[in-house]
């Protein structure tokens, strides 16, 4: 039982860090039905090689590059991977639970009139067509155990959840070019991608995140907290409370509703710890709270805490570091 | 232009959610209920839409009678007409889902009323997370689709929708009707006025009774995942912590 995986391609054309820990998901999922993970991506013609030596560690023999255009289309993609489902006679497709694999395997569910279970962290086959799996709720905050009953099993995996693991035994990919049917219609959505990128160090990847919740007290506070960010070549991360006031962009949000983060270090001030705020830093590998009030919840999440007013903690820790 | 919206009532949960004894549901003896804030924001986007060119607002929800609480609040932030698919209270998945939103759409333009231009979704429910209803309904009507828009801008033709892919702008053209599903972030969203509340407690809220249909993806249990991290440990208080949290960022490696 052949299971098919999305991957996108990240930064020089190597596959994103999401799609190779969706790849480790779809890997097991294929194993408990005696079959082999492939990987599909969705590159022009001309564009450099795909990244095959990288996805055979992860155990792919086969890798589809699928020709559906210029750009990203998600009814297109789609639509190139149902066909290919058939004609490779998968069982299965796999995407991480990203913007674009979301989207893609919605798109997929709807073309082929199939259920899918997003954002999983574990999937295997009971039977044929039966799949035992465990998804995530409320954003990760809760668990759900399901059964999903499908002609065709399709599954967004919770990639912040679940790590990427290559394969025991690594195997020699190959790379087959594969031409769908498009429709005029699968064509209608189509990006269009303006050349720059946002500055600064990107939230979502950076290695120290500081935090401010409502503690901060108000716009004017934040700039003590970006000169600490600044001076751990991190990011500033804030709370919804934050935005809804408008003290900082909404880009800025951690949490359910805005960037889940995964740094070395999240260093959360004056933030509560509400359980939609957590769901965002969900595989932060150390958590700091600097905060007032010893029972707040984000207390029992933390690694560590400094019981303490931030307004008086965060110019000392800036202090001490430029003195080092 | 005509719009509808489509919101989902859910339990407000704050610092922990309790799963009830049977494992089934979220535990709401204790809690309000709310919509999603991409939902939110979507009224709010329609709303201001509807404010700079005129037409009206339809929100939309599938859920318990109690639903009908969530229509008044969006009713509240400025939406026109209000509809209540009334269910018994039972889950429904997401092809259901679609499929009554699909029904809805579909009875509207037979009915001789002005259609829908724009059907609004938040891009994933708070609840069950599918980040799926939206894209089913755009197929069931055959129309296009944009997800996790953070900005929509008139053009001639219709729609520019647009979102941030690794870093990177991205935007769609998208002729009307369409489909678009938002997210948080796309604007802020208003807080009701006392007219507004006052006019949203008198609306009528018109009902239907969609057939609920099972489907493939079941439910067997909820569960809360299991807690990794201990109580921290901690440093200090105020500023005599500040060396113990110096040592701390050196031992983690990230001083400059
Ligand atoms: C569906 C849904 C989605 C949501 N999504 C998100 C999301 O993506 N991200 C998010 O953050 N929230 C989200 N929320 C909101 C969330 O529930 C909380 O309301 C929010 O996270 C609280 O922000 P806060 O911690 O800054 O504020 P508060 O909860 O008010 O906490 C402030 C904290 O600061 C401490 N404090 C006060 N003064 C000081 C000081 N001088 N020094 C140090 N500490 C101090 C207080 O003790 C307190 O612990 C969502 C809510 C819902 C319903
Ligand atoms: N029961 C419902 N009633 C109205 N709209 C819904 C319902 N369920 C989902 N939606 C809409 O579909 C979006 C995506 O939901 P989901 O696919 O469940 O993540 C939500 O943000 C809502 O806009």
């Amino acid at each position: 039982m052949t299971v098919l995986c999305l991957i996108e391609l990240g930064d020089g054309g190597a596959a994103a860090d999401a799609s190779l820990r969706a790849l480790t998901l779809a890997r097991a999922l294929a194993g408990s039905g005696g079959g082999e993970v492939a990987a599909v991506l969705f590159a022009p013609a001309d564009a450099a090689g795909p990244p095959a030596a990288e996805l055979g560690a992860f155990g792919v023999r086969d890798v589809y590059a699928v020709q559906a255009g210029d750009g990203y289309a998600p009814a297109a993609w789609a639509r190139g991977l149902a066909e290919l489902a058939v004609s490779a006679a998968a069982a299965g497709v796999v995407a991480a639970a990203t913007d674009r694999g979301s989207e893609v395997l919605a798109h997929l569910g709807a073309i082929t009139g199939q259920p899918v279970a997003a954002s999983c962290i574990a999937a295997r086959w009971t039977s044929p067509g039966l799949c035992e799996l465990v998804r995530h709720r409320w954003a990760g905050s809760l668990l759900e155990d399901a059964a999903l009953e499908a002609t065709l099993t399709l599954l967004t995996v919770a990639s912040d959840a679940v790590p990427a693991e290559p394969a025991a035994s690594p195997a020699d990919a190959e790379v087959h070019s594969f031409c769908p049917d498009l429709a005029d219609t699968d064509l209608v959505v189509r990006a269009a991608e303006s050349a720059q990128r946002s500055g600064g160090v990107s939230l979502a990847t950076a290695r120290v995140v500081v935090g401010g919740g409502r503690g901060v007290g108000g716009p004017e506070g934040f700039e003590v907290l970006e000169e600490l960010a600044g001076l751990l070549g991190g990011a500033l991360g804030v709370s919804r409370v934050v935005t809804s006031q408008g003290w900082r962009p909404h880009r800025q949000q951690v949490g359910q509703t805005g960037t889940k983060i995964s740094p070395e270090l999240y260093l959360a001030c004056g933030i509560s710890g509400a359980i939609q705020h957590m769901a965002g830093c969900l595989s932060a590998k150390h958590i700091v709270a600097v905060n007032t009030d010893p029972d707040a919840p984000i207390i029992a999440h933390a690694d560590y805490a400094v019981i303490g007013d931030l307004s008086q903690v965060i110019p000392a820790l800036v202090e001490a570091i430029r003195a080092r | 232009m005509e719009i509808a919206v489509f919101v989902k009532r859910v339990p407000m949960v704050g610092g922990k959610v309790v799963v009830t004894a049977d494992g089934q549901d979220v535990d709401t003896r204790m809690s309000g209920f709310t919509v999603s804030p991409h939902e939110e924001c979507a009224v709010e986007e329609a709303v201001q839409i509807v404010e700079r060119e005129g037409g009206s607002v339809t929100v939309v929800t599938l859920g318990p009678p109690e639903a009908a609480d969530q229509l008044r609040d969006m009713l509240a932030l400025g939406a026109q007409h209000a509809l209540l698919l009334e269910t018994d209270g039972r889950e429904w998945g997401p092809i259901a889902t679609a499929a009554a939103i699909a029904d809805v759409a579909r009875h509207r333009a037979d009915s001789g009323a002005a259609p829908f231009d724009l059907l609004l979704f938040g891009n994933e429910s708070a609840d069950t997370g599918g980040f799926q209803v939206g894209v089913r309904v755009a197929h069931a009507l055959g129309l296009p689709a944009a997800t996790g828009i953070k900005r929509l801008e008139r053009t001639d033709g219709g729609l520019r929708a647009s979102r941030e892919y690794r870093g990177v702008q991205e935007s769609y053209d998208l002729p009307l009707p369409a489909v678009v599903s938002v997210k948080e972030g796309i604007n802020l969203p208003r807080y009701p006025s006392l007219p507004g509340r006052l006019r949203a407690k008198r609306a009528a809220i018109d009902t239907v009774t969609p057939q609920w249909q099972a489907e493939g993806l079941r439910k067997i249990g909820l569960r809360v995942p299991q807690e990794t991290r201990k109580r921290a440990e901690v440093l200090g208080t105020g500023t005599a912590a500040v060396p113990a949290l110096v040592a701390l960022l050196d031992e983690l490696g990230v001083l400059p």
